[in-house]
Parts: C-alpha cells; structure tokens; sequence
C-alpha cells in the first residue's frame, strides 16, 4: 500500500514522487480493449457485470484499441486471427500492457497437441505481461491478474522503458 | 452494371461496387459481433447492399482432435468448448450420438438430471443472448440483471460438478458426478426466484419502446427461406415455423412433461423479424422453467454411473443424432471403424447454418440493423467455426 | 414413409445409379448414390409429393483413406417426418461432384466447409473458396495424410 492510499488524518497534503503519482493513477484507472475471442470472453463479461464487478477497480471497457490500457487477450488465437491481433497491439498507445487470459492464449490449451490453425500462445505474436491460468479462468482468477499487473505498474518507472 | 458506374475497388471475394458504394469493414474485433465475425459491408450511404460474412477465426480443429483422442469420452470437452455458452447440451448431443451406436440403454435418473441441467442450462443461454442484445441494442441494465440471474445458475452447476463455464459432465452412458444433497431445494429456490423476473425482464427491454423501434421490422425472415437455409431453433420459430426437436423428434424424457414450444406471432411488428426470434427465446425461459419444476417432482433414485461403459468400442457404423440445443439442431454425425478412436465426428452447428442466412436478411437496412440482426441470430462463434 | 419404402423409390427413378441401399443392419439407414445423379435425385427428393425432403440437416465429407473420398447428405421432411441419408464416393485424385445449392440454399456453407477441409470440389457452387481457414492455408487439414506444416506467415504452429 502505497502513501496515496492511507487516509489523511492530520492535514491533507501529500508529498511523494511523480513516479508515484503517475503510476498510481495508471493503475487504478486501466481500460481494457473489448477483446473476447472464446469461451473465456464469458468469464471476462462476467467478471465485469455486476457480481464480480470489476469497475470498481477502475476497469471499463472501451470498444477501440486507442482508448485503452490493457489488452485482455481471453480465448484461443488462431492463425488467422493472429494478424489481427498484432496490428490492434500496434494501434495500442503506450504505456499498453496485455494479460493473456485463459490455457489457450498462454500456450495453446486443450488444443496444443492437434491444432493445425491454432498459435500455440499469444505470446508468439505480441510481449505478454500478465498470464492467468484457468480453462476458463474464475472471475476471481482474472481479478488476481489485473492486480498482479497493477503490482507491476506499481513498480514501473519513467526512467526505465517497459512496454 | 454500366461501366462508367463501377468503381475499381472489389470486395475481398471480387464482387464489384458501384461509384457511389463503400466497402466497410465491421470486425473481427467489433464490440458488437458476439465474438470474432468479420462482416464485409457493401454500403449506399447508410444502407446495406451487400453483407459478406468472414468466419474461421476461431477454427480450433474440434474434428482433428476428436479423430486423434483415445477414446470417445476423452472428445466431451472439446464438444464443451464448441458452445461455450450452453455446454451442458452440446455435451449431451454428442452422448446421444455415441449411445446410439452402441445401443445404450440409460437409467432414469440420468435422463431426468440431464434434463433438469440441459434446461437450466437453456435458461443460462438465453440470459446471456437477451442481455449482450439488450446491450448491443444499446440498454446496458438488462445485461447487468440477466447476468446476476444467470450467476445463480452457475451457482448450481458448480455446486453440482465444480465448473461454471465448460462442465464435462454428460458422459456417454452417464453423468461424471449424482447431484448434490440439497441440490433440488436450491434448484426450486431458483425456479420460485426467476419466475417474476421474466415479468421484470419484459417491463426493462421487452416492451421499451425504443427497443422495439429498434427490432420490429428488421431481419425480416419469411418461412419459406428459414426452412431453405435449414435454419432451426428460435430463428425458425421465430418465423412462425411450428417446429421444436424435443417434440417434433423427439429424445430423451422429453414426452413425459407438458409444455409448449413457443413461436413467433408478429405481434409487434412482422413476421420472422428480430423482435419475434427475441420474444421466442423470453417466452422458451418460462417453459424451461416449467420442464425444471416438473422434472424435479419426478426424479427417482439411481445410480448415475452404472450404465458408462468401461470401454467404448461401437460397431463400424454411422450414425446422426440431433437435439435441441438453445440455438437450434445441434447435430453430431459419428463413424466408427470398429476401434476405440471415432473414425470422423462432425459437429452440425446450429449457429453455422443460421448465420449463412445473414446476407438474405440484412439487404435494405441500416448499418446499426446489421447489429440488431446478427444479434437476433444469436451466434456463438466457438461453434460457427468449431 | 419407411426407410425401405424410401429407398424402393429412389431405385424405381434411377435404377442402377443407385450403388447400394443398407436398410437393415444399420443404425442409420442410408442409399449410396452414383456421382453424376446426385443433382438429379437431390431435385427429386425435395419436389416429390410422397418424399418431401425440404430440409438439409447435414451435409458432411468423410476420408473414407485408400483414396477415396466421400460426402454425407442427411435428409429429414419437415411434413412428412420422415429421414434418410444419401452417399456418394469420389476419387481422391479427382473430387468432383455436383452442388446442391440450387436445391436446398443451406447446402452453401456446408459445401464450402468440406472444400476447404477434404479438397471437394462442388461444381456449380455460387462461390466455392475457403471458409474456415485462411485463403493462403497449405492443404486440406481433415484428410488422413495431412502433414502440419512447420511455419505459416512467419508464425510457428507446432507446439
């Protein structure tokens, strides 16, 4: 927990770095790009209505790649659709982050062994930074992998590029 | 058309466009496509001329790996993740189809459960094709209220055999666990609890007015076509087409319960339009409810287990078994050589052959039409492509 | 009408195009079908008064190995309530067989689906090119010496 999440008690002024400031605005307010391709894209809507919410972690969903954070990549990648998804990473503005969400996009799935048009991996098209298990992953599951990728934003620093 | 009116731009399949036509692309990544659809529009202005779909980016070669697996029960998830959204029956069609060649005989208690699950599961589907409409449409609350429904929906299922989303649970010859203690009380909880909901479902979006200004007249269906294009499920009732397989070709237990498929009687607008094929798939919530309720009255005791075999080896044969999935015939023809290894297992996707109607039905409407009308279909793209 | 009645009618039209007719001893009763009549007893099971079959339930394409290939056509009548399943064989080396998308228009994607996966040709489809797969996809992945290519665009596919 950081200064910018205590509470004030004496007076409300608060000193810290602009690191700090920066990254804690970031990750409280990741907006990720409408990118469901399978049957983890239901564990991802469901995550985001109304019993797990996931708006009060500041997560909405935007339906372009220009107006968000992070890429929640949750299904199975084809072949065919691996162009695709390199060129919406591309159209990403920085500082972009991307959670592969679910077996099939971190490594392929129950579909590894057979799949003639399957990428076994999104990771072979695009850098991932967050990758959560599950076929399909709980909502909590995903939860935990925007929260370990805040911890990562947490950490980053202007200096030093990341993604 | 005249030369002096063609454009030197073609489509991706070479159709040629006029001067005053756009070539718009709508997908894969749309947020209102249900997954990842490619529709090539052919647009006047704002009018549709010409929608070209693009499936295949969610191919998962479903029928390689089912020719590959050892034996038949190690193919049920994969037939799981064809319909992710409604799994429980395209677990159950594909067990049909295998019980069928080998001529298995299934307890009755195995067929009630199926039943109650195919059911709820049926219910679950719905929620979530009324709600994401409701939002494609524009109304972001009824997705909120149909998802919370369908999480106690869920509840069950997990309860039941620890899975929310992709279940294998319907084995060929059985189910892989017996119903929890305490599981009927809950499932009647829900029915008593979802009841009024529907009513409440119909006051939010039903009968909004913006909603039907959105969806009456649009997607105009005529029979005749419905039955050409072999389309099946709500699209086809929608259309007035009295035809349901749980009645009309019948499976299971399904003659023992008393309920009525529902079809679509252009009551606020057309025939066969969008707000038909909607209202068909509200009115099919309150009948499932009505087979659950039944069916938990009347389920015996059993054991769920004592008919899968321990090892599946059918006759060299075909066969094609259908039944009723949410959104439509969902079909499995399995052959088999003899050996312990399907031979060839097609999936005959509802969602497939109700999509290749698309092009007939959005001419001469408007590009947010498109929206309404691909989401009146109901597609689930796992199973378009499998 | 029986499966048997069925079959007696088809043989009565097309005599010896009809290669075989397994009525007993099959789960699914079938009529196997030389290639070329395959048009002709499509537009003949849909208008005819007794057999009525307006709707395609399934149109599929097998590997039969041994260089042969096949496509499956899975009948019902909407108002007569009756089913059958129609055959036809063809040479791996040259997959032709006539389309049926004149007949019933549900056969369009189905056919297109079994071109891209086994190779069939369908003549006389409106628009016979890949679906499922990309255009510039290697071979057609369903048939039983597929080999999975090592690379496509770039991209490795095994695991």
């Amino acid at each position: 927990m950081g200064l910018l999440d205590k509470e004030f008690g004496t007076s409300n002024v608060v000193v810290t770095t602009l690191e700090n400031m920066l990254n804690w605005a970031r990750l409280s307010s990741i907006w990720q790009m409408h990118f469901g391709l399978a049957c983890c894209a239901i564990e991802m809507m469901a995550a985001s209505a109304s019993h797990y919410d996931f708006d009060r972690f500041g997560v909405i969903p935007r339906a372009t790649p220009r107006q968000a954070d992070v890429m929640i990549v949750s299904g199975t990648v084809t072949l065919k659709m691996a162009s695709r998804i390199k060129r919406l990473y591309d159209q990403m503005c920085e500082p972009r982050y991307v959670i592969s969400m679910g077996s099939c996009s971190n490594c392929g799935g129950p579909y590894w062994e057979h799949g003639y048009h399957v990428l076994k991996g999104v990771d072979r098209v695009i850098p991932v930074d967050v990758y959560v298990p599950g076929c399909p992953p709980r909502p909590e599951a995903l939860m935990e992998g925007l929260i370990k990728l805040q911890e990562k934003i947490r950490g980053a620093s202007l200096v030093k590029k990341t993604a | 058309m005249p030369e002096t009116l063609t454009s030197p731009l073609r489509t991706s399949t070479g159709r040629k466009v006029r001067k005053d036509e756009m070539i718009l692309n709508m997908g894969p990544q749309h947020p209102s496509t249900h997954g990842v659809l490619r529709l090539e529009l052919v647009v006047d202005g704002e009018i549709v001329v010409d929608v070209i779909p693009h499936i295949g980016y969610l191919h998962r070669c479903f029928e390689k790996h089912a020719e590959h697996m050892t034996n038949y029960q190690q193919v049920i998830p994969y037939c799981d993740r064809m319909d992710y959204i409604a799994s429980m029956n395209m677990d159950w069609a594909y067990a049909l189809a295998v019980e069928k060649l080998l001529g298995l005989q299934i307890p009755e208690r195995v067929e009630y459960i199926r039943v109650i699950m195919g059911e709820l599961q049926r219910i679950a589907s719905h929620l979530i094709a009324i709600g994401t409409y409701g939002l494609d449409i524009g109304a972001f609350t009824p997705f909120l209220y149909c998802f919370r429904d369908r999480e106690r929906i869920l509840d069950l299922f997990e309860t039941t055999c620890g899975a929310r989303l992709l279940y294998n649970y319907i084995w060929v010859g059985g189910l892989s666990h017996d119903l929890p203690p305490g599981f009927i009380d809950k499932a009647k909880a829900f029915c008593k609890y979802f009841r009024p909901n529907i009513k409440e479902l119909n006051d939010l979006l039903t009968f909004n007015e913006i909603f039907i200004k959105r969806t009456a007249h649009i997607g105009i269906l005529p029979a005749e076509t419905a039955v050409a294009y072999a389309c099946s499920g709500p699209m086809l009732r929608g259309s007035g087409v009295d035809w349901d397989l749980r009645r009309d070709d019948p499976y299971s237990i399904y003659s023992r319960f008393e309920w009525t498929p529902q079809i679509g009687r252009g009551e606020v607008g057309t025939l066969g339009d969008c707000w038909d094929r909607y209202m068909v798939r509200v009115r099919e919530m309150e009948q499932s409810l009505n087979i659950i309720e039944q069916a938990l009255e009347q389920i015996p005791e059993g054991d769920v287990q004592s008919a899968v075999p321990r090892r599946i080896r059918p006759n060299a044969g075909d066969v094609y078994v259908r039944s009723e999935s949410p959104r439509g015939e969902i079909g499995f023809y399995v052959i088999s050589d003899g050996s312990a290894t399907p031979y060839r297992v097609k999936g005959r996707a509802p969602a497939f052959v109700n999509l290749s109607v698309c092009p007939e039905i959005c001419k001469g409407y408007m590009i947010a039409d498109v929206v309404a009308v691909v989401g009146s279909i109901d597609i689930v793209l796992g199973e378009v492509d499998r | 009408m029986t499966p048997l009645e069925i079959s007696e009618k088809l043989k009565a039209k097309f005599g010896d195009r009809i290669l075989e007719a397994k009525i007993e001893g099959a789960i699914d009763p079938f009529v196997k079908i030389a290639v070329p009549a395959v048009a002709e007893a499509a537009l003949f099971l849909r208008d005819d008064a007794d057999l009525a079959f307006d709707y395609l339930m399934c149109l599929s394409g097998v590997d039969y190995t041994k260089g042969v290939l096949g496509v499956v056509y899975h009948l019902c009548s909407m108002t007569k309530r009756h089913k059958i399943t129609l055959k036809a064989e063809i040479p791996a080396t040259a997959p032709e067989i006539p389309s049926v998308t004149t007949v019933w228009p549900a056969a369009g994607w189905h056919e297109r689906e079994a071109y891209d996966m086994f190779g069939i040709v369908f003549t006389g489809h409106p628009e016979l090119r890949r679906i499922l797969l990309p255009d510039d996809y290697p071979g057609h992945p369903l048939r039983k010496d597929f080999k999975v290519p090592e690379f496509y665009q770039g991209m490795k596919i095994p695991y």
